[in-house]
C-alpha cells in the first residue's frame, strides 16, 4: 500500500511541476520587461532542480542529486549577472 | 510509514512550487511577481529535497540534499534583493495601487542634502588639482 501511495504521489508531482514549468514559461515569453524574464528563467531553473529530485526518487538513484546542486549553484551566478548587466545601463 | 511521509513531502513541494507560478503568472507587478517567484520556489524546492533525505536514509545522500537546501537559503533571498534593486534603478513601473514607496523618499532626501555639500569644497578642487599642473613644469 504504502508503495503505490508513494508511486502516485510521485506522478502528482512531477505532474505540477510540469504545470509550473510551463506557467512560468509563458511569462518569461510574456514578460514586459528584462527583469520579468530574469526572474521567471530564475524560477525555471529552482523548479528544474526540484524536479531532478522527484526523478531521483522515482528513478531511485541518489547520484542525480548532484545535478540539483550543479544547477542551483549556476543558476545563482546567473542571476548576479544579470542584474549586474542590467546596473550598469546594458541593453533591455 | 516513511514512503508516506515522503509521498506527503513530495505533494507539498509540488502545492508550493504550482503556488509559486500562479504568483509569477498572475500578479500585477515585477516586485510582487519576485516576492512569490523567490520564497515559494525555495520552499518547494525544500520539501522536495526533505522528501528526498526520508526517502533514501543515507547519509550521503541526506547530506547532499540538504546543501542543496542550504544554498537555496542562502542564494534565493540574495539573487531576489538583487534583482529588485536592479529592476527599480532602471525605473521598471510599479504597480498603479502601489501604497507606499519608501526607496524614492530616501533617494529624495538624499539628494536634497548632497548639491549643498559637494558644492562648496569644488572651486578649491579645482585650483588645488590646476596648481601642481602649472608649477610641475617649472621645477
Amino acid at each position: 500500500m504504502p508503495d503505490i501511495i508513494l508511486s502516485w504521489s510521485l506522478i502528482a508531482t512531477g505532474a505540477m511541476f510540469i504545470i509550473a514549468i510551463f506557467m512560468v514559461t509563458l511569462r518569461l515569453l510574456r514578460g514586459p520587461s528584462l527583469a520579468d524574464r530574469v526572474v521567471a528563467l530564475d524560477l525555471i531553473g529552482t523548479l528544474a532542480a526540484g524536479a531532478v529530485g522527484v526523478y531521483a526518487i522515482a528513478k531511485n538513484e541518489p547520484i542525480y542529486i548532484f545535478v540539483s546542486i550543479v544547477l542551483a549553484l549556476v543558476l545563482f551566478v546567473g542571476t548576479v549577472a544579470f542584474a549586474y548587466h542590467l546596473e550598469k545601463g546594458g541593453e533591455r | 510509514m516513511m514512503q508516506v511521509l515522503a509521498s506527503l513531502l513530495l505533494v507539498f513541494g509540488g502545492l508550493f512550487s504550482l503556488l509559486g507560478a500562479v504568483g509569477i503568472l498572475r500578479m500585477p507587478d515585477i516586485f510582487t511577481r519576485l516576492q512569490a517567484a523567490t520564497k515559494t520556489g525555495t520552499l518547494g524546492v525544500g520539501f522536495v529535497m526533505v522528501a528526498v533525505c526520508v526517502h533514501f536514509q543515507d547519509l550521503g545522500v541526506s547530506v547532499r540534499s540538504l546543501l542543496v537546501i542550504a544554498f537555496l537559503f542562502l542564494t534565493a533571498p540574495i539573487a531576489g534583493h538583487v534583482i529588485a534593486r536592479a529592476a527599480y534603478f532602471v525605473s521598471t513601473p510599479l504597480w498603479n495601487k502601489t501604497a507606499l514607496d519608501e526607496l524614492k523618499h530616501a533617494i529624495a532626501s538624499d539628494s536634497k542634502d548632497a548639491p549643498a555639500q559637494p558644492a562648496a569644497p569644488a572651486p578649491d578642487d579645482d585650483d588645488a588639482s590646476s596648481r601642481p599642473m602649472r608649477d610641475e613644469p617649472a621645477v
